[in-house]
């Protein structure tokens, strides 16, 4: 038997939440959803390289989608918190659910080059800048 | 079936962990995301770990107290430079009253991307008997 115990503003702030995140996704603005999303990004510089981490502990590989076009990434997936359904909880702090953000980097990427690992819940992104966004030297004659 | 916990994925600030004792290891501490749920055999507790390896978790059982420690290596971030950060990286710690009725000698760990599972059987005596009607 498993008791739970419904907390009676879990339906108001799911509702609160869902307004939230659509004024926060940007939708109907210039912007994209750069800010205020799940999951939480590092941008790194190495070399011409842009590094993106993220921590999505519990995600699952293959339930993850990583796009890159021009200059915008787009990280998108669902994670899942699932116990036996006869187990009581105790203790409730994981969160759950799907994702979805793009941002915007500096510049154009190149993305037949970029490279993705996700290993023990963080996904790390090696972003190439695209040639043509590379500064170049001129010689002056 | 397992049934699904609906708690919305958000982002949120890891929880630094305050001093609660003095440590003398370099470095900021957080409290991993800990899920704990009883099952009729065992009681298992699931912690959210991102970035730490299986071979950086410590798993310690002294009088009574469960401590989880797992340490990131911060040696790959040596070579970049930070663009624009959103979280903090630090090693996660947290501890736990363990009820005396769990089998100390068969408590089972595993860990799968990110996410640390220890088990904590319970004790023989522990375990609901159904009692036959004679």
């Amino acid at each position: 038997m498993v008791i739970r115990v419904r907390d009676p503003f879990a339906t108001l702030l799911g509702l609160q939440r869902a307004m939230e995140s659509v004024m926060g996704s940007d939708w109907f603005g210039t912007r994209t959803s750069g800010s205020g999303a799940f999951p939480l990004l590092n941008v790194f510089t190495e070399g011409d390289d842009f590094v993106v981490e993220a921590e999505l502990p519990g995600v699952k590989k293959e339930d993850l989608d990583v796009q890159v076009r021009g200059d915008l990434l787009r990280i998108q997936g669902k994670k899942t918190v699932s116990y036996d359904e006869n187990a009581s909880i105790h203790r409730r702090e994981r969160a759950a659910g799907q994702f979805d953000r793009t941002v915007t980097l500096p510049d154009e990427i190149d993305s037949a080059k970029v490279k993705a690992e996700f290993r023990d819940g963080v996904l790390k992104l090696r972003l190439p800048r695209a040639e043509s966004a590379k500064p170049r030297t001129v010689t002056i004659n | 079936m397992a049934s699904q916990v609906s708690q919305e994925v958000a982002p949120r600030e890891k929880r630094e962990l305050t001093q609660a004792e003095e440590r003398t290891e370099a470095g900021k501490f957080f409290s991993p995301y800990t899920d704990i749920h009883e099952t009729e055999r065992a009681v298992i507790v699931t912690m959210e770990m991102p970035g730490v390896g299986k071979d950086a978790i410590e798993i310690q059982l002294e009088k009574g107290v469960l401590t989880v420690k797992g340490t990131i290596d911060s040696a790959k971030y040596e070579s970049v430079q930070p663009l624009y950060t959103e979280y903090n990286v630090g090693n996660f710690v947290r501890t736990f009253t363990v009820s005396p009725k769990v089998d100390a000698a068969s408590i089972s760990a595993t860990v799968a991307d990110g996410v640390l599972t220890v088990e904590l059987p319970k004790a023989k005596e522990a375990l609901p008997r159904r009692i036959a009607i004679s």
